[in-house]
């Protein structure tokens, strides 16, 4: 939504990100896509090649979009191994219980800055 | 490539809310083309990580600061992002200032604008986009800039 905003001024923008459906949805104007963790969207922490490469596709993209929602998907992996995608927000027989505990108290915590008046307009 | 939404849907159902977080849907997308070319274009950077942890999360709003203050490590604790696989230790792989100066003492990318910009991960859609966008918006062009790069954790 930011960037929404910025290229209705008049500035052009890309967007450097690893969660493709959610930026896709609310209409991005340009995408730099590394499929990495949620946390490290221009590349692995201290991989200075990986990282490099991203920005440099990411000045790349600004000047050669010609119409927005346009992907440039790197090839960048995270481990030869594949299990990282399904242990994020997993949900299994382990933790069910401690998923309602961690629900219940997000929505006393809610309850809470409700009544200190921890709230934006 | 993990579906984002469905995950989060599901995980937070798991967690005992009745109702799905409804994510920004737009069918029609701005478009600017840059202004000036890269060598003489004013650049700068928009973050979702946290510079003042003091502030409550539940009234963190949209702020602009100067790259001369941009804190060694910014605050990830309170955004969501897989704390199972990686760490955010690497402020380069979320915040590409080191990267961006060299390209820009290399002459490359024309200047680093005087402001970089944090925008909260909020759960409102209204807060995003009637404040804390028009917000860094308003800042961006104070500043003259011509390109940013967002990147959301």
């Amino acid at each position: 939504m930011a960037a929404r905003a910025l290229e209705s001024a008049g500035i052009a923008t890309v967007v450097i990100g690893s969660a493709l459906d959610i930026l896709q949805q609310a209409g991005t104007p340009r995408i730099v896509f590394n499929d990495l963790p949620l946390g490290n969207p221009v590349g692995k922490p201290f991989d200075r090649a990986m990282q490099n490469q991203t920005l440099e596709a990411a000045l790349e993209l600004l000047y050669q979009a010609q119409n927005p929602g346009v992907v440039q998907q790197l090839p960048n992996q995270w481990s030869a191994s594949e299990d990282w995608r399904d242990n994020f927000m997993a949900i299994t027989a382990f933790n069910r219980e401690q998923l309602l505990s961690l629900g219940d108290e997000n929505r006393r915590q809610r309850q809470r800055n409700r009544e200190q008046g921890l709230f934006r307009p | 490539m993990i579906r984002y939404i469905e995950r989060t849907k599901a995980y937070y159902r798991a967690q005992g809310f009745d109702q799905d977080y409804q994510w920004a849907t737009n069918t029609q997308t701005p478009f600017s083309k840059p202004a000036r070319p890269l060598k003489s274009a004013r650049i700068t950077l928009v973050t979702t990580a946290v510079v003042e942890p003091s502030i409550p999360k539940p009234i963190r709003a949209a702020k602009s600061y100067r790259f001369s203050d941009v804190p060694a490590h910014f605050d990830t604790t309170e955004v969501s992002w897989d704390k199972i696989t990686t760490h955010t230790n690497d402020r380069e792989s979320y915040f590409p200032l080191h990267a961006l100066n060299k390209r820009v003492a290399a002459g490359d990318i024309g200047s680093l604008a005087p402001r970089f910009h944090f925008i909260p991960t909020e759960y409102s859609q209204r807060h995003t986009r009637d404040q804390d966008a028009p917000l860094i918006a308003q800042h961006c062009l104070e500043d003259a800039v011509d390109l940013a790069i967002l990147i959301p954790l």
